[in-house]
C-alpha cells in the first residue's frame, strides 16, 4: 500500500481533502495592523506550551500541604530537566497573560468585535478570565511564603463583596482560612476545571474565527485590501513566532529561573510587602488607595464592585459600541480605551516600585 | 418662698443625702481606726495608708492591724493601740525579719493568700551574709524591708516591684555600688556597674529577656552570700548545665581547686561576663588560656588544637555559605542544602561547648561531622554553579539551533511568496 492509498483511506473516513480545501480558501487581510493577528495564535501556542509543561510537572507533583513543596524541589533540583519545564510553565503563564491581554486590546482597538463578531469576543473575555484564573490558582500549588500569604490576601479581598463574599471565599479556601484543603482544590481547579473549561472555549473561539473569518478594520473597510493565505503563509509566519517563543523561554528559564522561596508556614508572619502577581497588581495598587471609607460605604467594597463593574462592561463592549459611521463616538471609545491601559500600567509600575 | 430659703433647702437636702450616702457604704465594712486616724493626721504618718493601697497585702485583705496589732474597732487611740492588744509600732531593725515571718513562715497561714510561696525566708535570711552580719548586732545589714519596701510591698511578679527581676539589680546596688555605705565591708562597689555591661544584663534590659540571670540568681536572694571558690560551677550551672559538667569532668577541675581558682570565673569573670568569643580560646592576644598556660605546656597545645579545629569548621562553614550564596543569587535552588549547613553551624555551636572538657580529641569528634556535612554543601554549592554554566551553554547551543530553524522557515516562506508571485 502505498502513501497515496493511505491519504485515500484517511480522505474517505476524516474528510481530510474537505479540510484542506477549507483551509486553502483561508486568508488573512493584509494592511498596517496584520501584525496584531499574531497574538491570537501566539497565546494559543503559549497555551500549549502550558498543557505540554503542565502534564510533565503532574508525573512528580503532589498536591498536598505536606509534599507539594517538597515535590516541586525535587523537580527543579533532581529530575532531569525539570529545573527546565518548571521555569519554562512559569514564564509561559505569564507570558501567555501578556500575550492575552495585548491581543485583546487590539481587537479593541481595531474593534474586531463588531457584527457578526459579539461572540467571538464574549468567549475571548471569559477565556482572559479563565486564564487569569490558572494564574491565581497556579501560584499557589508550589507552595510557599509568598503565594500562601498573596492567596490569603487574594482570596480575603473576594470575601469582601456583600452577600456572595463570604460564601465564596469559604468555597476557595475550602474553609475559613488557607489550608492543605485550599491547595488540594486550587490544584484541582487549576488541573481539571480550568483546563477542560479553557479547551472547550478554545474551541469555540478558534472555530468563530473561522466561521467569521478575520476582521478588517472599519478604516481598511470597503477599500481594496490585499489578502495573505493562511496556509501556509501566515501559518509559516505564524511559526517563525511561536519557535522565536520557544527561544524566549529557553533563555528566560535558563538565565532567570523561577524562584522557588521558602515553604509556606502558616503559623509564620506575613513577609512584608506582599504582592499578587503582575496582572493583578493594578487592582491590588487601587485597592490600597481607596480610603477605608467612602461617604457611607466601605471602600473596599466599593472598590471591588467598581472593578467587576469595569469586568462586566468589558463583557459588553461589542453591544456598547455602536458607533459604526460616528466618527465621535469611536474617539470616545478609543479615549476610554486608552485611559483604562493607561491606568493599568501606570498603577502596575507603581505597584512595582512602592 | 425667696430664692435664699430655696438655697438652704437645696443645701440641706444634698447634705442629708451625702450623709446617707456615707452611711450606706461605710455599713457593712470593717471598721478601721489606724486607716481613719492616720489619714485625718495627713502629713508623715498618713504616707502608710497611701502606700498600703498598691501593696499585695491590702490587695488580698489584710490591714494594718494584721502586722502591727491593735484594735482597729476602737476609736480611742489608747485603746486602738494598747500594747496588751499585741500593738507592735515600728519594729527594731533586727526585730523585722522576725516581724515578718510570723506570717511568712507559717505555712499553714501562707496557704490562704499562696500556697506556693516558700516558707523559709527567715531561715535562709540567718544564713546569709546578711543575717550573719545583723545577728552580730550590725544595724546597717539589709533585712526583709531594705529589698522589698515596707507598706507599698508588690508581689515578686509585679513589674513595679523593687524585687521584680529586672529591678533587682538597682534594689542591691542602692547599697552594694554606695561606696560610702559600705566603706566598713571592705568589699567592691562596682559590681552594679560592671554587671550593666554583662551578656546577662544585655539579655534582661535589651532584649527583655527575665530568664536571664541577675543578682539573685547567682547570690540567692533571702540567704544571699558571694558562692565560695569550689561552688561557682555549680552556681552557673544552674544555666550552663552542660558546661559545668564538662568541666567537672575536665583536668581543670582539680586544677583550679588545688589552686583556690573560682572555676567559670577565672575564665568568664564574674559580674561583668562578657559574650564569649572564640578569640578567648588558644594562643592569641585575647585568650584565657595563655593567663595560666606557658608555650610548653600541654594544656597550651590542647587550646591550640582546640581553637584551630572551631576554626577549621568556622572556615569551612563560611565558604559553603559563600558559594551557596552565590549559586542561590544565580537562580539556582539550593535551599536544601542551605538548610543541612545549618548542622554544621550546629556543630561549631557544640564544639564550643565541648572546650570545657580541655579535650581536643572530643571537640574533633564534633567538627569531624561538621566539616563533612560543611564539604558536601560546597560540593553541592560548586554542582549547582557547574549546573548553571551548562545550561548557559546549553542555552547557546539551542538559541543556535532555534535560529537556524526560524531562518528555515523564514526562507520557505519567501521562497513560497516568490513562487506565488510568479
Amino acid at each position: 500500500m502505498n502513501l497515496r492509498a493511505i491519504k485515500l483511506w484517511l480522505d474517505e473516513r476524516l474528510s481530510l481533502s474537505t479540510l484542506a480545501e477549507i483551509a486553502s480558501k483561508k486568508e488573512v487581510p493584509l494592511h498596517r495592523q496584520t501584525i496584531w493577528y499574531y497574538f491570537g495564535g501566539m497565546t494559543l501556542f503559549l497555551f500549549t506550551v502550558q498543557v505540554v509543561t503542565g502534564i510533565l510537572l503532574l508525573l512528580y507533583y503532589r498536591p498536598s500541604s505536606e509534599n507539594a513543596f517538597e515535590s516541586v524541589q525535587f523537580i527543579v533540583t533532581e529530575v532531569k530537566f525539570g529545573w527546565l519545564i518548571r521555569s519554562i510553565h512559569s514564564w509561559s503563564a505569564n507570558l501567555m497573560i501578556a500575550t492575552l491581554f495585548i491581543h485583546m486590546f487590539s481587537v479593541y482597538f481595531l474593534r474586531a468585535y463588531r457584527a457578526p463578531r459579539e461572540m467571538t469576543w464574549l468567549s475571548g473575555v471569559l477565556l482572559l478570565f479563565i486564564a487569569v484564573c490558572f494564574g491565581f490558582s497556579g501560584y499557589l500549588l508550589p507552595w510557599n511564603k509568598l503565594a500562601f500569604f498573596a492567596t490569603k490576601v487574594g482570596t480575603e479581598i473576594a470575601g469582601v463583596i456583600p452577600i456572595v463574599g463570604r460564601p465564596m471565599l469559604r468555597f476557595l479556601r475550602g474553609g475559613d482560612d488557607v489550608t492543605g484543603a485550599t491547595l488540594t482544590r486550587f490544584f484541582g481547579f487549576h488541573v481539571a476545571v480550568l483546563p477542560a473549561s479553557a479547551t472547550m472555549l478554545i474551541g469555540i473561539h478558534v472555530l468563530l474565527v473561522q466561521l467569521h473569518g478575520m476582521s478588517v478594520p472599519p478604516k481598511y473597510e470597503g477599500t481594496n485590501v490585499k489578502k495573505m493565505k493562511f496556509v501556509p503563509n501566515f501559518l509559516l509566519r505564524d511559526l517563525i513566532g511561536w519557535i522565536l517563543a520557544i527561544g524566549v523561554l529557553a533563555a528566560l528559564a535558563a538565565l532567570f529561573p523561577w524562584d522557588l522561596g521558602e515553604k509556606a508556614d502558616a503559623f509564620a508572619p506575613a513577609p512584608a510587602g506582599i504582592k499578587p502577581e503582575w496582572y493583578f497588581l493594578f487592582m491590588f495598587q487601587t485597592l490600597k488607595y481607596i480610603p477605608a471609607k467612602l461617604w457611607k460605604f466601605d471602600g473596599e467594597v466599593v472598590g471591588i464592585l467598581t472593578f467587576s463593574f469595569g469586568a462586566l462592561l468589558l463583557f459588553l463592549v461589542p453591544f456598547l459600541d455602536r458607533s459604526s459611521g460616528h466618527q465621535r463616538r469611536r474617539l470616545v471609545f478609543n479615549v476610554f480605551g486608552v485611559l483604562v491601559l493607561l491606568y493599568m500600567v501606570v498603577m502596575t509600575i507603581v505597584g512595582y516600585v512602592t | 418662698m425667696n430664692p435664699q430659703d430655696n438655697r438652704a433647702y437645696l443645701r440641706g437636702a444634698l447634705g442629708l443625702a451625702m450623709i446617707l450616702t456615707l452611711f450606706t457604704i461605710s455599713y457593712g465594712q470593717k471598721k478601721d481606726s489606724c486607716v481613719e486616724c492616720h489619714t485625718r493626721l495627713g502629713g508623715k504618718l498618713a504616707e502608710p495608708v497611701k502606700q498600703m493601697k498598691n501593696s499585695v497585702h491590702q490587695s488580698r485583705g489584710l490591714s494594718c492591724n494584721d502586722c502591727h496589732g491593735g484594735d482597729p474597732t476602737q476609736d480611742e487611740k489608747e485603746a486602738a493601740v494598747n500594747p496588751r492588744t499585741g500593738f507592735i509600732g515600728t519594729p527594731k531593725w533586727n526585730e523585722i525579719s522576725a516581724f515578718c515571718c510570723k506570717c511568712h513562715s507559717d505555712a499553714n497561714l501562707m496557704k490562704r493568700f499562696n500556697p506556693s510561696l516558700r516558707v523559709d525566708q527567715e531561715r535562709e535570711y540567718t544564713t546569709s551574709v546578711h543575717g550573719k552580719l545583723l545577728a552580730k548586732g550590725d544595724q546597717k545589714v539589709a533585712t526583709c524591708v531594705s529589698c522589698h519596701g515596707v507598706h507599698d510591698i508588690r508581689a515578686v511578679n509585679d513589674p513595679l516591684s523593687s524585687v521584680y527581676a529586672s529591678n533587682v539589680a538597682e534594689t542591691c546596688s542602692k547599697c552594694h555600688a554606695n561606696a560610702g555605705y559600705m566603706t566598713a565591708y571592705k568589699i567592691p562597689t562596682d559590681q552594679y556597674v560592671k554587671y550593666k555591661t554583662s551578656v546577662h544584663a544585655k539579655a534582661i534590659y535589651e532584649r527583655q529577656d527575665l530568664s536571664a540571670p541577675t543578682c539573685n540568681d547567682c547570690h540567692g536572694n533571702h540567704g544571699a552570700a558571694p558562692p565560695g571558690v569550689a561552688s561557682v560551677a555549680n552556681v552557673c550551672g544552674q544555666c550552663h548545665v552542660r558546661q559545668a559538667e564538662l568541666f567537672q569532668a575536665s583536668p581543670h577541675k582539680p586544677a583550679f581547686d588545688r589552686m583556690q581558682f573560682g572555676e567559670c570565673i577565672k575564665c568568664h569573670s564574674n559580674h561583668a561576663i562578657a559574650k564569649p568569643t572564640d578569640q578567648m580560646l588558644g594562643a592569641g592576644e585575647q585568650s584565657v588560656c595563655v593567663t595560666c598556660h606557658k608555650p610548653e605546656d600541654k594544656g597550651y597545645v590542647a587550646a591550640g588544637q582546640m581553637r584551630a579545629k572551631i576554626d577549621q569548621l568556622l572556615k569551612s562553614v563560611d565558604r559553603s555559605t559563600e558559594i551557596l550564596n552565590r549559586a542561590e543569587r544565580a537562580g539556582m535552588e539550593v535551599s536544601r542544602p542551605k538548610f543541612e549547613l545549618r548542622e554544621a553551624v550546629d556543630a561549631v555551636t557544640h564544639a564550643r561547648v565541648l572546650i570545657h572538657t580541655s579535650s581536643p580529641a572530643e571537640v574533633e569528634k564534633m567538627i569531624a561531622p561538621g566539616l563533612e556535612i560543611s564539604k558536601k554543601d560546597y560540593q553541592a554549592g560548586v554542582g549547582a554553579l557547574d549546573e548553571r554554566s551548562f545550561r548557559r551553554k546549553g542555552l547557546v547551543v539551542s538559541l543556535v539551533f532555534i535560529l537556524f530553524l526560524a531562518t528555515l522557515v523564514y526562507l520557505k516562506v519567501k521562497q513560497i511568496e516568490s513562487r506565488q508571485t510568479a
